[in-house]
């Protein structure tokens, strides 16, 4: 009796046991599929794309021959937009969280900014583009013009530069904020001074990485009319302009497979200057992360 | 006489020192006061934007409805803008099959990623996993698009002969793909913030590790858990460069996965790169659509936010 009751528990904690085991394989196979996907999309992309990868198809312009076809009108429209994007997004996304952190009072006007801008980062991007649609291109009279897409971007990133923002002054060690008081700096000294050079290298990452994101970012800009052929360079903030993602998708669109090629040459380079982009920031972080 | 001059000028001297004084703390001052008014206008361009979308959509849609009635567009199951037919079903149809098809890909994988990461992996295993799966999350949307449309819709057709070049599985899948990271990597956080204490009991009592993850760490981390996945939902309803690629532009009301369809995102698109000119139903129908795409997303996103604040543990 006694035995039989041994045995079966015996038997119940080897099925428990067992059962950790296989589900514990299951887990590990579930986090692999993620990781399975990112490979064969790299593989994908660097085996279609790498043919048609050369300095002819840098810097040439759109094309209607695939061979032809190249991406400098594409990298060039990037980085200008990108120009515009940092200098208003940088800007109004610091300020904003050093009035949070450091002046807003406890009260309801904060607690609604604070949660608008929560809001915000949800709202899809394409909405983002009916908003720049409306203001820049139409109502100021802009234009699908490179300051319209990059008023658009500017504000769809902005959340996450505010955020990235607040929390690295928010880490800036209470101490050194008084030490600085204690030697009768004014407010705005001790911002300026202290708080901010010590929470530089957060806001700096923080907007690496959003800017990262509006460079590969196409849908908000396809509303706000970035041309998708385009033979020559903006020279003006009022000038047309195509970026990176929207020549890729362009040429994704075309039904013959050569130009999936030439996408996927595009693809590599726009991945080739995310991962530096991400790579910096890294380096930003891994350098200054210490020691207050 | 010499002596005076220097007195003079050393009492000219101090009297223009403090007016000097005077004049740069009066600066400072200024600055002072001024500096937060500035910061405050810039805190106040977020709330602006909020108001400018919220602007636009209704003054938009209000036009778009004094042309189209309400409750033709939310009730009929047309949606053909070129021929007249203004039924947002098909559309709402395909945004929500889209959702569907990604949500069944990502929260299981998710879900499973972020109870390995958390229980099972050892800290240097979850240190450098965690962030290759964020990778996931910053590669842009085109790029999947393309991936989606060469890759996998290719290596559904081996399974499925008879799969369109466009088709709402292969969209699906890869929005999936895109939002596992999200799932993962915020329930896992819900996870870490489990205390070890709750685990250490249970383990006393002789749960084994299965056991301590079901019948304590998820229960625990359940509200995060769930906001993780309502967040990923609300970005797949928004995604908008993956379906437009892969899914197809056949506004069509159908749950069949193998056909292709038109989500709200890519009408927008297509409607915005095709010839539509200013003031047309068709340009006034990109804002009605995108008005009840915000308003899908922001009812998820309040919903997130409500879980996670509702029934947040505190231990």
């Amino acid at each position: 009796m006694l035995g039989q009751n041994d045995q079966s528990i015996q038997s119940r904690m080897q099925g428990r046991v067992l059962l950790n085991k296989i589900l514990m394989v299951l887990f590990l196979l579930a986090t692999t599929v993620g990781l399975v996907f990112l490979v064969l999309l790299f593989y994908r992309v660097l085996t279609q794309g790498i043919g048609y990868l050369s300095w002819d198809y840098i810097t040439s312009f759109p094309a209607p021959f695939p061979q032809e076809a190249g991406i400098w009108a594409g990298i060039v429209g990037s980085v200008f937009l990108m120009v515009i994007v940092a200098t208003f997004s940088v800007i109004i996304g610091v300020s904003t969280a050093i009035y949070l952190e450091e002046y807003a009072g406890k009260n309801k006007f904060t607690d609604f900014v604070r949660v608008n801008i929560q809001n915000l980062a949800g709202v899809p991007s394409i909405v983002f583009g009916l908003l720049g649609l409306t203001f820049f291109v139409y109502m100021f009279q802009f234009g699908y013009t490179l300051i319209a897409g990059g008023l658009t971007m500017a504000l769809l990133i902005l959340p996450v530069i505010v955020v990235a923002s607040q929390e690295s002054i928010r880490a800036v060690p209470a101490e050194i904020k008084e030490a600085s008081y204690g030697m009768g700096a004014t407010k705005w000294q001790t911002i300026r001074r202290v708080i901010l050079p010590a929470a530089i290298p957060g806001i700096l990452t923080g907007a690496i990485i959003a800017l990262s994101r509006a460079i590969g970012e196409t849908a908000p800009l396809i509303i706000v009319g970035a041309a998708t052929a385009i033979y020559t360079l903006p020279d003006s903030l009022l000038a047309r302009y195509t970026v990176m993602p929207i020549q890729i998708y362009k040429w994704t669109g075309r039904p013959q497979e050569e130009w999936q090629f030439v996408a996927g040459a595009g693809i590599i380079i726009l991945l080739a200057v995310l991962l530096l982009m991400n790579s910096i920031a890294v380096l930003i972080r891994n350098k200054y992360q210490r020691r207050l | 006489m010499d002596k005076g001059l220097q007195s003079d000028r050393n009492q000219l001297n101090v009297q223009e020192l403090i007016e000097n004084n005077k004049r740069k703390t009066s600066i400072g001052a200024k600055i002072e006061r001024v500096i937060p008014w500035f910061l405050l206008l810039c805190a106040i361009v977020s709330v602006l934007t909020t108001l400018g979308i919220l602007f636009t959509l209704l003054r938009e849609s209000i036009g778009f409805f004094s042309d189209v009635s309400i409750w033709d567009f939310y009730t009929g199951t047309e949606w053909s803008p070129w021929s007249g037919s203004y039924g947002v079903a098909p559309l709402i149809g395909g945004t929500l099959l889209i959702t569907l098809i990604a949500t069944i890909v990502a929260v299981p994988l998710g879900l499973m990623s972020a109870i390995f990461l958390s229980e099972y992996a050892s800290d240097k295993v979850r240190r450098i996993i965690k962030p290759v799966l964020e990778v996931l999350a910053g590669i842009p949307t085109v790029v999947y698009g393309y991936f989606a449309l060469t890759f996998i819709t290719p290596m559904f057709q081996g399974i499925i002969p008879d799969l369109g070049i466009f088709n709402a599985l292969s969209g699906g899948f890869v929005v999936g793909i895109m939002i596992i990271p999200m799932v993962a990597s915020l329930s896992e956080d819900a996870m870490n913030s489990v205390p070890n204490a709750l685990r250490e009991g249970a383990y006393g009592l002789g749960a084994t590790k299965l056991e301590v993850v079901f019948k304590v760490v998820l229960p625990a981390a359940f509200s995060g858990i769930v906001a993780s996945i309502v967040l990923a939902i609300s970005r797949a309803i928004g995604e908008t460069m993956i379906v437009t690629v892969a899914a197809g532009a056949t506004p069509n009301l159908t749950f069949n996965p193998t056909e292709s369809i038109q989500t709200m995102t890519a009408f927008i698109v297509q409607a915005a790169t095709g010839d539509t000119s200013f003031g047309s139903t068709i340009y006034y129908s990109l804002y009605a659509v995108g008005m009840t795409l915000f308003v899908f997303t922001l009812i998820m996103n309040l919903f997130a936010q409500y879980i996670s604040r509702k029934f947040r543990e505190e231990y």
